[in-house]
């Protein structure tokens, strides 16, 4: 019966519901299905808001890159760009998508993110590079830039995190393995991720190739 | 502690509140008065959240969700400036706007790392409660006064250009946040528990191959419903992993944690609940399509989940 809320949440999807409304109703709903008391379950979901503020951190961010992008910060990535020759939005995305696997697997997860790193940085920068190359780009190779450029960074923030010991992933499966009372070790459960990075990293590197060709077959090698 | 966690989110808030009061007071955005009542009362969770009784602040997410979907919230129309006065702007400073940038995360690592067990007067300096969260916060106010100095802006300017952003990000900002809520009620309400007797029951005994698919796909399928693998990992490995793979099959499981947390990402990598990756960049990045992100993921997840399997299968088998 309690599964009426995971249900809801996929119908949400279906519908197109706004996610915001879909994952509090049923987050209620699986409460009063359990059979919480209705008061019960609101103060449990307040006290879970705010246990997990951390995860609205970004905001603080947007101050500093807010001001930056008014006096030009963009322009200024693409700018860089623009003057190295012979460059690709897919070698840009790759050299980021390494910096940034490398990054996670050596804990520095904070090497980059959306707010702070693609936005400002990383999407002009791969844009820069087709417009140098293609000249001013259409709208829809413009989008799907970005969205690459928002996907190297996922890609390689997931499958480089887990290849360091004190990332949260890893704590919670040695915990749980603890407490079911089967021995684990933390080092070697990082170290068995390094197969499957290398296999997201090579898998993605050879897509970002691809991409790069997609991109000059509709746009024209020749360029400028 | 000198430094906790408790004064990051305050100033979260304090940026939230900001936002509310130009918005409050914006003319050209229809909906000010409920847009703007949805930034301050998610400024006061933040700030307060600590000190409001958990029921309160249930009642006044819901309030927000509830101007969510009666359409309340509502985008002010934002002059963009024209590139041609930010290109004069951009001429002044030239490469040295990136350095406010590159310090946030630069000032973040050395704080975590340096800082990270410091104490004064037998006072810690940053909260041992989440070192990484308070350095963060102090790389950011040492960016935002960095930057205001080299751009000669003010606090305001700085508060307006939030709210550009805020606004462009949304709704999507508080779901993170509401995500992990609805992990805690499903936790709670046992949802894990059902999900895992459900798998017991259909899993075939004795196809050590079609258990390990059934393992990995469960968890990017689990993941991709909850939008997050660390709710997946603890129904999976308590219905499949332990009975099956490491009782029955003898498996290391070192190995099956690696893998399985892995074949969660491919999940995460796919599903829009993992709003902070896929949604928010989307809205951030002005995509059309809010989906773009993850339909340019699929792919690779895909070809990674499957290489999980093998390597799972192989390593299992072979008893490595």
């Amino acid at each position: 019966m309690v599964l009426i809320g995971v249900v809801l949440i996929m119908a949400g999807f279906l519908f197109r519901i706004n996610s915001a409304v879909v994952v509090t109703i049923s987050a209620l709903v699986t409460g009063m299905i359990a059979g919480i008391p209705i008061i019960e379950i609101i103060t449990q979901f307040g006290e879970a808001f705010t246990t997990n503020r951390y995860m609205s951190i970004l905001i603080v961010t947007l101050p500093v890159i807010g001001l930056l992008e008014k006096n030009g910060l963009q322009q200024q990535a693409s700018r860089i760009v623009s003057k190295i020759k012979a460059i690709t939005v897919g070698r840009v995305l790759t050299m980021y998508l390494l910096i940034r696997e490398v990054g996670a697997a050596l804990g520095l997860n904070s090497l980059g993110g959306h707010p702070q790193t693609v936005r400002p940085l990383i999407a002009p920068m791969a844009e820069g590079a087709a417009e140098t190359k293609y000249g001013k780009l259409p709208e829809k190779e413009q989008q799907e830039i970005r969205a690459h450029a928002a996907a190297a960074d996922n890609i390689g923030l997931f499958f480089g995190e887990d290849i360091f010991v004190a990332v949260g992933a890893i704590l919670l499966m040695n915990g749980f393995f603890e407490q079911n009372d089967i021995p684990a070790d933390p080092i070697a459960m990082a170290l068995w991720g390094i197969p499957t990075a290398i296999f997201a990293f090579i898998v993605h590197a050879i897509r970002l190739r691809l991409f790069d060709k997609k991109l000059n077959k509709r746009l024209g090698s020749s360029g400028k | 502690m000198i430094f906790s966690v408790e004064m990051i989110y305050i100033l979260m808030g304090i940026i939230v509140l900001g936002c509310s009061i130009y918005i409050l007071t914006d003319r050209t955005n229809s909906r000010r008065l409920t847009t703007g009542i949805f930034y301050l009362i998610y400024s006061i969770t933040l700030m307060f959240g600590n000190l409001i009784p958990p029921f309160y602040i249930g009642l006044m997410v819901i309030v927000m969700v509830l101007i969510i979907a009666g359409g309340g919230l509502r985008k002010s129309d934002h002059i963009e400036e024209s590139i041609e006065v930010k290109e004069q702007r951009r001429q002044r400073l030239g490469g040295r706007l990136f350095i406010p940038a590159i310090l946030i995360p630069v000032l973040t690592l050395i704080g975590s790392k340096l800082l990270g067990g410091v104490t004064i007067g037998g006072r810690a300096l940053l909260d041992p409660s989440n070192v990484t969260m308070v350095a963060l916060g102090l790389a950011c106010i040492i960016a935002i006064v960095t930057a205001m100095a080299m751009t000669r802006g003010t606090p305001g300017a700085a508060v307006k250009e939030s709210r550009r952003l805020l606004e462009s990000i949304g709704w999507a900002v508080l779901l993170p946040q509401l995500l992990a809520t609805l992990g805690t009620i499903y936790t709670n309400a046992g949802v894990g528990k059902v999900v895992s007797n459900g798998v017991t029951a259909i899993i075939p005994e004795g196809s050590l191959f079609l258990i390990v698919v059934i393992f990995c796909l469960g968890m990017a399928l689990f993941t991709m419903i909850m939008g997050n693998a660390f709710a997946a990992f603890p129904v999976m490995a308590a219905g499949i992993g332990i009975p099956f793979l490491i009782t029955q099959f003898d498996a290391n499981p070192n190995h099956i944690a690696a893998i399985s947390m892995f074949a969660g990402y491919c999940g995460t990598l796919m599903t829009p609940m993992a709003a902070n990756f896929n949604i928010v960049p989307a809205a951030l990045l002005d995509l059309k399509d809010k989906n773009h992100v993850i339909k340019v993921q699929v792919p690779t997840a895909l070809f990674v989940l499957v290489f999980n399997i093998i390597l799972m299968y192989v390593l299992v088998s072979l008893k490595v």
